[in-house]
């Protein structure tokens, strides 16, 4: 079958164009993509910048630092500089920016970066997008006067053509790049001279993704898909900080096709000629596991034990938020509110088990990997390491992630990978199980918290302290800050535990469980006060305007103040993400012999910022909202003996197309502000608005999320 | 060597019989658009038709193929053209696309049966299909468009 060689010549074509980087484009064909190169390449394009070359048929290619997970961003970051540019989009071909931070990274807290996390890359690639554009825009009027001997600044560009308006001339970016020269130093771009937003024509209107037709014939390339002459196969398997001290190797390798056994951290790789031979091993392994940190971690005891974190007062603590007196506050306060929350782990459950491809050069100098990375950055960093290599000796070829949501930033498997091909000198796939998959999984902390709320006499709350308790330091926090509500006098800490499991971001991850407090909390106290939840947010929560803006835009989405048929109820909650504000509204009905809570109808209202490509941007809002109820309703996962007790997903279970919502409306606030995070903005909030619509229902509060069937069963009996 | 209808072309694997089929089709034949996502029947990111019927290509055994007609994504259509992947272009359902796949193999064979389905049989046929990205609601109107274009 010609499976190797079709893949090999794809993949040789992608590592060229991963490799042409800026000027240097020329060093990095290697030995073996020589045929290829033949084969594909164009006429020489003229480099314009770091993101855009042009060739003379007038191809223009540009880079896109948006690690395409689902989101869109592949297409839309390349947009938003053709935009700019004035390019005929027809011409625009899309390739990923090579894994270099200092050329194609973003500017986040001070610091280039190139992990596209928190659903930021049009947020944070915008303007750098625009200007990139903007210049070669720049650069092809100024050569095109030169050729005419005309001024520059009476010239004009439209769809991929400098026009002289005074008598009609025009002339194609392809003509212009066959002959023209760039600057050395590009031209300066002042905010005031990109395009204004009447003249747009392809932001905020949005044009076709590029990677749908490919996902929609099997042809898109992930990382599980690549294939090398030569190549072995390899899975492991691990312990969460167990050390592996010795194993079957004997047996192992006696069974057909298996190559060896390598000792990789926390774990055992197995190494064979195919796949199901790897696989048939892995169920004969049995290891001698030394004991680490976490070898006796049980989640549930660990929760219970958060509480005295949060009495104790010789605990750590990090102050999050201090504002105003809260403890005066508190002391004059009318009346005082305090409730506790806990929240279990949960797991990103990301569609393609993790994998990479690692090839490393035959002279060991150099190597290639292969990966669905959303930080091609640090997947280049940590294999170069893993090998003893200089960052710029390893080429990472960047293909489609089967879904992210956080968990691939940190190039932990790839540098596994590397170790392995090392040791057996050849190249390896490496495929973890998803039994694999969740059991060495990273995962969205547990926590407990306290939230405390002081009013005054007229009701309106003047104090605010909010602590929460777990282990993954800043993972715990995120969304814990209120700045949606102007409350004078807060505190907001963390107290932090440390058990050695581990821990990532995971689709707005802190925000999950904080919200759900802050939210459920401030419903209470809306009832106590027998006030319509909104009115009290706006009123005795000094809802800042914005927040006040996405109240009310999804109270008349949601049709808040009509009476819902018997059986059903309304909740609301609101959250931030990335800088935007959303406030959710969740319509519910309750099987009460089962526990099963169904959420019929979503409501969400977003403000974004200006929206940049309508259909990716309401897809990613959609998205969340399902990502959300499933984490709430469906999933959930504890941990004994260092082990995590769900396998797969007959017990790690995911929303299916049965639970889902009947109707799921977003609507996004106008806006020109500079485009803001989308992909988060619509899970968080779920939680605060299902537990709000439960109370309605049943009267009773829920304390403790995801809300499993058998939760519900509980906390109806008690 | 099994031998199979592989996309409408004669092939001869050599793999033992006892293969998963989904490792026999990617790794072997090469066509990867065939997806693993749980190696246990649970999520249908692997499925494909055999003799028209959807099932879970990693709980097939290769040797269960012999002189059957496989039929994965890449033979649903050579250019895009079938009503469901038309249909799923035009409303842009994948978001990650890694499920897209076995969803789109589910489906062709619920609208080879059911020629207009109601949103209720689309919700029955496909429940045993995860997507991640809860691109659900996308995929039930896919395949009320496509069923109307058929």
């Amino acid at each position: 079958m010609t499976g190797t060689m079709k893949d090999s010549v794809q993949l040789s074509r992608r590592g060229l164009l991963a490799g042409m980087g800026g000027m240097t484009f020329c060093l990095a064909i290697g030995g073996d993509v020589g045929e290829a190169l033949a084969n594909t390449a164009a006429k020489p394009a003229k480099v314009f910048n770091a993101w855009v070359r042009i060739a003379p048929d007038g191809i223009v290619t540009v880079y896109s630092a948006g690690a395409e997970m689902g989101q869109g961003t592949k297409t839309t970051l390349p947009m938003i500089l053709a935009e700019e540019m004035d390019a005929d989009w027809s011409k625009v071909r899309i390739e990923m920016a090579p894994p270099d931070r200092n050329v194609y990274g973003y500017v986040f807290n001070g610091e280039r970066d190139m992990a596209i996390v928190g659903s930021r890359a049009t947020q944070l690639y915008f303007n750098e997008m625009r200007i990139a554009g903007a210049q070669v825009r720049r650069v092809m009027i100024d050569n095109a006067a030169k050729m005419w001997k005309v001024e520059a600044a009476g010239l004009r560009t439209e769809n991929g053509f400098v026009i002289n308006p005074a008598n009609g001339r025009k002339l194609s970016y392809g003509e212009i790049a066959a002959k023209g020269e760039v600057p050395k130093e590009l031209p300066a771009i002042k905010p005031e001279e990109l395009k204004p937003r009447k003249d747009w024509k392809l932001i905020t209107k949005g044009v076709p993704r590029r990677d749908t037709p490919e996902k929609v014939n099997g042809s898109a390339l992930y990382g599980i898909d690549v294939k090398l002459p030569n190549m072995v196969y390899a899975t492991a398997v691990h312990r969460q900080t167990d050390t592996p001290v010795s194993w079957n190797n004997a047996e192992l390798v006696k069974m057909p096709g298996i190559v060896k056994t390598v000792a990789v951290p926390n774990g055992v790789a197995i190494v064979g000629r195919s796949w199901p031979q790897v696989l048939a091993a892995r169920e004969k392994l049995s290891v001698e596991w030394k004991k680490g940190r976490a070898g006796n971690f049980d989640s549930d005891k660990a929760l219970e034990a958060y509480e005295k974190v949060h009495s104790d007062p010789k605990a750590n603590v990090v102050t999050i938020e201090k504002k105003g007196d809260a403890a005066k506050a508190f002391e004059g306060a009318a009346k005082i509110y305090k409730a506790e929350y806990r929240s279990d782990y949960g797991y990103h459950a990301q569609m393609e088990p993790l994998n990479a491809v690692v090839r490393i050069a035959k002279d060991g100098k150099s190597a290639e990997v292969w990966e669905g990375t959303q930080a091609p950055d640090a997947t280049r960093d940590e294999v170069a390491k893993a090998l003893g290599l200089a960052p710029e000796k390893v080429t990472l070829h960047q293909c489609y992630m089967g879904g992210g949501f956080g968990r691939r930033t940190l190039g932990d498997y790839a540098a596994e990978c590397a170790i392995i091909a090392k040791d057996v000198g050849r190249p390896v796939k490496l495929l973890w199980t998803r039994e694999e998959d969740i059991a060495h999984g990273m995962f969205r902390p547990q926590s407990f918290q306290c939230v405390e709320a002081a009013t005054d006499a007229s009701g309106k709350v003047v104090g605010w302290k909010h602590c929460v308790v777990g282990d993954g330091g800043l993972l715990l926090q995120s969304g814990i800050r209120i700045p949606y509500y102007d409350i004078p006098n807060q505190n907001i800490e963390r107290r932090g535990v440390s058990h050695g499991i581990r821990l990532k971001h995971w689709r707005a991850v802190g925000h999950v469980f904080n919200v759900f407090a802050i939210e459920n909390l401030v419903d209470e106290m809306a009832v106590a006060a027998n006030m319509d939840p909104i009115e009290f947010r706006i009123k005795n929560m000094a809802a800042v305007p914005k927040a006040k803006r996405v109240f009310e835009t999804v109270a008349e989405m949601s049709e808040w103040n009509k009476p819902r048929p018997q059986g059903r109820a309304l909740g609301i909650s609101i959250s931030e993400r990335s800088g935007s504000l959303g406030a959710g509204v969740v319509e519910i009905s309750l099987d009460r012999k089962t526990g099963k809570i169904h959420v019929h109808k979503v409501w969400v209202a977003v403000d974004g910022g200006t929206i940049v490509t309508p259909g990716p941007a309401r897809a990613n809002v959609e998205s969340a909202i399902i990502y959300g109820l499933s984490g709430l309703l469906h999933e959930s996962m504890s941990i004994k003996d260092g082990i995590v007790e769900q396998t797969n997903f007959h017990d790690y279970n995911l929303m299916r197309m049965s639970d889902l919502p009947e109707v799921m409306e977003v609507k996004f606030i106008e806006s020109d502000a500079r485009p803001t995070g989308l992909g988060e903005i619509g899970n968080p909030f779920i939680p605060g608005a299902v537990a709000n619509a439960f109370y309605r229902l049943t009267g009773k509060r829920m304390y403790h999320m995801p809300f499993t069937p058998e939760r519900v069963q509980d906390l109806l009996k008690a | 060597m099994i031998s199979f209808k592989l996309n409408g072309r004669q092939v001869s694997l050599d793999v033992p019989r006892t293969t998963p089929l989904l490792w026999a089709i990617r790794d072997v034949a090469g066509l990867t658009g065939t997806k693993y996502g749980c190696g246990a029947g649970l999520c249908g990111a692997c499925t494909i038709h055999i003799d028209g019927v959807a099932v879970r290509s990693c709980q097939t055994s290769a040797g269960d193929v012999a002189g059957k007609s496989v039929t994965t994504i890449e033979g649903l259509s050579k250019d895009n053209s079938h009503p469901l992947q038309k249909a799923w272009v035009a409303l842009e359902v994948p978001q990650c696309g890694y499920c897209q796949s076995g969803q789109i193999m589910k489906a062709a064979e619920l609208l080879a049966k059911t020629k207009s389905p109601s949103r209720q049989e689309i919700v029955e046929h496909m429940d045993g299909n995860i997507c991640r990205c809860g691109t659900y609601h996308k995929i039930i109107a896919a395949i009320q468009t496509a069923a109307k274009g058929a």
